[in-house]
């Protein structure tokens, strides 16, 4: 079912995440495992469980019932308000960007159910450009919010991300201030946004709307933080200590309420949701 | 590494020579009012010429000028009778931002504003205006307070970016900077912000949520700062002029972007200059856009922020040309 409905969806998708071949190395125990078997089980390694990074098509699958999903905003692409070059141009970049992950920018929003509720999900793409936030993904996600807003339903966001997009420069951060304004007048009407942080969200992301749910998950050992670990170390020359900017770090110094594996947590999710949604 | 203010050079020769005959009439008493203010005049238009073609890299070395007046400055020149506030009343008082209450022109406000320190003691305390998660957290306190009291907010900008270290990563950096801008989205009375001189990135923002958006003509306001994104890109950190142009981070290109509502023009010369000529020249500007804030009603307000913001944002929709956000 699920299972074999992902394994369609992702045919020759993500070749950065597991590589090609039939085997797979662990980075997390070193073994090399097969690399069906890590697909089957939600791309988690099944001697130790390691999280490999996962596409947002995926994600959706996992998490949304089957045939409940419609996309929204799917045609939306970056333009070049700075008229930004690096080498090559940003529209160069984004076409390249788009070819190689068949997707139109960094994050796809849509409404589905999720175990028997109606929410809008919004999962960021690691893969396009790091997952950065620009014009699209800013406005996307507002306009998921907005929609959210107006039909009194839950909003969960699954965020991967390096932070704010340099190439769209200052309109790219205010973006963070665009998406938590969206959030602010979904929660005055009382409406539930769970937050999932996974594997990487940082910065000018994690400093806005990933860091504003009512309920803040991460998965396991997942980066999460504000400045990069070696940004710190550069610029203050401080040691980091053991398992810093990790989900579990985050969890001990009280920045978040639970860590949920990949496995469970569409069920813990849809447990959230139940105590917190009244329709 | 060269001076990075050659660029002044030039003014700096003949503020040299002014000085000099100033010393010599009052030393000698022989009357050199003539020459003086003939130097004078080719000082002033030296510094319109030179001004006028500022580089964005220049602009945002001006910003950082060890002399640009700080928030404690603009306290001093802009508003009477402050009374300063301090402490998040959770961990401590970070003093990278200040908070105080004063009277602009006769009307109470709230003054929330970054600090990088003048000296060596105080640019230590104040950590060189990186703040702390307590910082932002002392600033949305007080935010609260003009709120349920409706004092307008003046949030004056000037930070190199949120302090990157272990402890504020381990207090919440992330979560501090977020609460802050969403709660200053909704926040039920005015708030104007400007940013003084360095406007770095998140940290920046972590105060810098609006009504309006003010920014002086020789500050900058970005996404990263210019080194960064040379580094990034280049990987090459002396690319900071090319970086800092293709940013687009000046007052008059983000006014052109509509994120900015007015450059608020600085004294010849730069705002180091003449702190008090330029504490006068913002004090006007905030006096007019608070009159134009507080005809409004609240729910009108808030209602003009959130489009202000909603608006910022360019994409293309299916085959069709780049279209602004709603
Ligand atoms: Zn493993």
């Amino acid at each position: 079912m699920v299972l074999d409905r992902l394994r369609r969806a992702n045919t020759g998708r993500d070749p950065k995440k597991i590589p090609d071949g039939l085997w797979v190395k662990c980075p997390s125990c070193a073994k090399t495992v097969f690399k069906r078997l890590v697909e089957e089980r939600l791309d988690t390694c099944p001697e130790c469980n390691h999280h490999f990074r996962m596409s947002a098509r995926k994600r959706i699958a996992a998490l949304i019932d089957d045939g409940t999903w419609q996309e929204w905003d799917a045609d939306m692409s970056s333009a070049d308000p700075l008229g930004f070059v690096d080498g090559k141009g940003y529209p160069e970049r984004i076409a390249q960007q788009q070819a190689k992950t068949g997707l139109k920018d960094a994050v796809i929003c849509g409404g589905g159910k999720l175990a028997g509720h109606s929410i809008g999900l919004g999962v960021s793409a690691f893969d396009f450009n790091g997952g950065s936030m620009g014009s699209v993904v800013g406005e996307k996600l507002t306009r998921l919010v907005e929609r959210c807003t107006a039909a009194r339903m839950p909003v969960i966001i699954v965020s991967a991300s390096g932070g704010a997009r340099m190439q769209e420069g200052l309109i790219s951060l205010m973006q963070m201030a665009k998406t938590s304004a969206a959030l602010a007048r979904h929660a005055e009407k009382r409406q539930l946004f769970i937050s999932v942080l996974t594997d990487p969200t940082m910065a000018g992301v994690m400093a806005s709307y990933a860091s504003l749910g009512d309920v803040i998950v991460a998965e396991p050992k997942a980066m999460i933080g504000f400045t990069g670990a070696r940004v710190i170390q550069e610029t203050i020359k401080q040691e980091l200590p053991e398992g810093f900017q990790t989900s579990e770090f985050l969890h001990k110094y009280g920045q978040i309420d639970l860590i949920a594996t990949r496995q469970e947590m569409k069920a813990e999710l849809a447990r959230i949701v139940s105590y917190l949604h009244h329709a | 590494m060269s001076n990075p203010f050659d660029f002044l050079e030039p003014l700096v020769k003949l503020e040299e020579k002014i000085t000099e005959l100033e010393t010599l009439a009052s030393s000698t008493g022989v009357d050199t009012t003539r020459e003086v203010g003939s130097l004078r005049e080719t000082w002033a238009g030296e510094s319109r010429r030179l001004f006028a073609g500022l580089t964005p890299w220049q602009r945002v070395m001006l910003a950082r000028h060890p002399l640009r007046p700080q928030s404690s400055d603009y306290v001093d020149h802009m508003l009477d009778d402050f009374v300063p506030l301090a402490g998040d009343r959770r961990f401590g008082d970070d003093e990278a931002i200040i908070t105080g209450m004063g009277r602009l022109g006769g009307i109470p406000v709230m003054l929330v504003g970054q600090q990088k320190g003048k000296d060596v003691h105080e640019r230590k305390r104040c950590n060189f205006g990186m703040p702390h998660p307590e910082g932002y957290r002392k600033a949305m306190a007080k935010m609260r307070v003009a709120e349920k009291f409706n004092l307008p907010v003046i949030a004056l900008v000037n930070t190199p970016g949120a302090f990157p270290g272990v402890e504020a990563e381990e207090r919440g950096q992330s979560i501090a900077i977020a609460e802050n801008i969403r709660d200053m989205s909704n926040l039920r009375t005015p708030i104007i912000v400007v940013v003084i001189g360095e406007g770095g990135s998140g940290g920046a923002l972590g105060i810098g949520v609006g009504d309006r958006i003010l920014m002086l003509q020789n500050s900058y306001f970005s996404v990263i700062s210019p080194e960064g994104c040379a580094a990034i890109l280049w990987k090459d950190g002396s690319k900071r002029d090319l970086a800092a142009e293709r940013l687009k981070l000046t007052a008059g290109e983000l006014a052109r972007f509509g994120i900015v509502d007015e450059a608020v023009e600085e004294p010849a010369g730069g705002a180091h200059r003449q702190p008090a000529v330029m504490a006068g020249l913002l004090k006007d500007a905030l006096l007019k856009h608070l009159r134009e804030l507080q005809a409004l009603t609240m729910d009108e307000l808030l209602e003009r922020r959130y489009r202000k913001y909603r608006a910022i944002g360019q994409f293309i929709e299916s085959a069709g040309a780049a279209t602004a956000a709603r």
